[in-house]
């Protein structure tokens, strides 16, 4: 579990580099995506869907949290975050399965697919709709 | 109006002198303005920023240094900036964006000049000249970006249940199809290149797969195919949808759409290619 939370954030920061995210942000945004994929393999979400929503919430809150802290936009984090949830692979599979002709699994990965995709736009989109506000009081302690 | 006058002062105090007044030379001065708040905004879209980022900037820009009638239209791939009103002279500017680039650096310096510029009252050419800078901002060399994309692979593949084998042929398949989209693609349509690098994986980890290096058919494809994700479009299309900017979103949506169902059939082919040519197995 360890080796793949490090993994986790060790690739995500691979994959900051690859974006062109600044030095200075690059252990936040590993965090980002190490804490997804820790979320994302609990065992209470009992299925991909949930467990996809849980993560999604988990990261967006993170690095919202994040880019008031460090005053930077919150694609930074949000992006390199989402990596480990892989959004869209089961449409990767979905194809795949279409092109080689096996369409029960197609079927079946498909409607997953859609599930998570929607499961992960509600997480971000909910966690969007909290005010700016409460974000910033948390991180700089100020009511304004 | 007195507010914007101040403003006026204080960002042309390092111009040419005989512009504070006069209406000529009030009409100059809105238009570079505008160029101004143009470029920054199409800085921020092409290199990956949200929609609503984008008009906030301009907008922010254009208040802060006076051009009070400004109003912007952002689209995913198209800004267009119209001012004009009783007391201000009309101008117009619309630029097409024809694709995007990830280079979050740019957007967050972006975005750190635009702060900067209201919390220590930049004049306008010190603006600009900072703009210039962040516009040829240095890429990351490729040869390392190849490298920390075959480590991405190798890490991604040891989360999806990997061996040391499968990370190890991961990691040689990264960087093969990391070079390949750097070297190739750029030159190819979006659809063309990404069923060719979905092949080019596919291929590359039939093969390991057969040398007896990786173990692990399935890991070996999910730690590779992670280099094509569409990850920046995928987000922000979802962010813009959120924001209510439903074009942009549903455009950006469908490019990653579209970037799976490309990888998935040049895959998906070889695979098919395989299991009719040497009876393998079909993952």
């Amino acid at each position: 579990m360890i080796g793949q939370l490090a993994a986790a954030f060790l690739g995500t920061v691979a994959f900051g580099y690859l974006f062109g995210i600044p030095r200075k942000y690059f252990a936040y945004s590993g965090l980002c995506g190490s804490v997804a994929w820790g979320v994302y393999v609990l065992s209470i979400w009992g299925s991909d869907v949930i467990a996809s929503f849980a993560a999604t919430v988990v990261v967006t809150l993170l690095s919202r949290y994040f880019a008031v802290k460090k005053r930077c936009p919150v694609t930074v984090f949000l992006i390199a975050g989402m990596i480990p949830l892989v959004p869209g692979i089961g449409l990767y599979w979905t194809f795949y399965y279409l092109v080689t002709n096996q369409l029960e699994q197609m079927s079946a990965t498909g409607l997953v697919a859609v599930k998570s995709a929607c499961a992960i736009v509600l997480g971000i989109v909910f966690v969007f709709e909290i005010p700016q506000k409460f974000f910033r009081v948390i991180a700089h302690g100020k009511t304004e | 109006m007195e507010n914007r006058e101040e403003m006026k002062r204080k960002s042309g105090a390092g111009e040419m002198p005989g512009e504070s007044a006069g209406s000529s030379a009030d009409a100059g001065y809105q238009q570079r303005v505008l160029e101004f708040a143009m470029r920054a905004g199409r800085l921020l879209l092409e290199n990956g920023a949200e929609i609503f980022r984008v008009e906030e900037t301009i907008q922010r820009i254009c208040r802060h240094y006076g051009v009070r009638s400004a109003s912007t239209f952002v689209l995913s791939n198209g800004i267009f900036i119209m001012a004009g009103s009783e007391d201000e002279p009309y101008y117009s500017a619309v630029r097409h964006l024809p694709s995007w680039v990830n280079r979050l650096d740019k957007v967050t310096a972006v975005n750190q000049l635009s702060r900067e510029i209201e919390e220590k009252h930049y004049p306008l050419e010190t603006a600009k000249k900072r703009l210039e800078e962040i516009e040829g901002m240095p890429e990351r060399p490729k040869a390392v970006r190849i490298l920390v994309a075959g480590m991405a692979c190798a890490c991604f593949c040891f989360i999806f249940g990997g061996s040391p084998g499968d990370m190890l042929s991961d990691f040689f398949t990264g960087l093969l199809v990391y070079a390949f989209i750097l070297t190739v693609c750029g030159g190819l349509s979006k659809i063309t290149a990404n069923v060719l690098s979905g092949a080019l994986i596919a291929i590359c980890c039939l093969i390991f797969y057969h040398s007896g290096i990786g173990e692990n058919l399935r890991p070996l494809i999910m730690g590779t195919i992670l280099l094509l994700v569409p990850g920046l479009p995928f987000t922000n299309g979802i962010r813009d949808l959120a924001d209510g900017d439903y074009i942009s979103g549903a455009v950006r949506l469908l490019d990653a759409v579209l970037v799976f169902m490309s990888v998935g059939a040049g895959a998906g082919a070889v695979f098919l290619a395989y299991h009719h040519l040497f009876g393998g197995v079909l993952l």
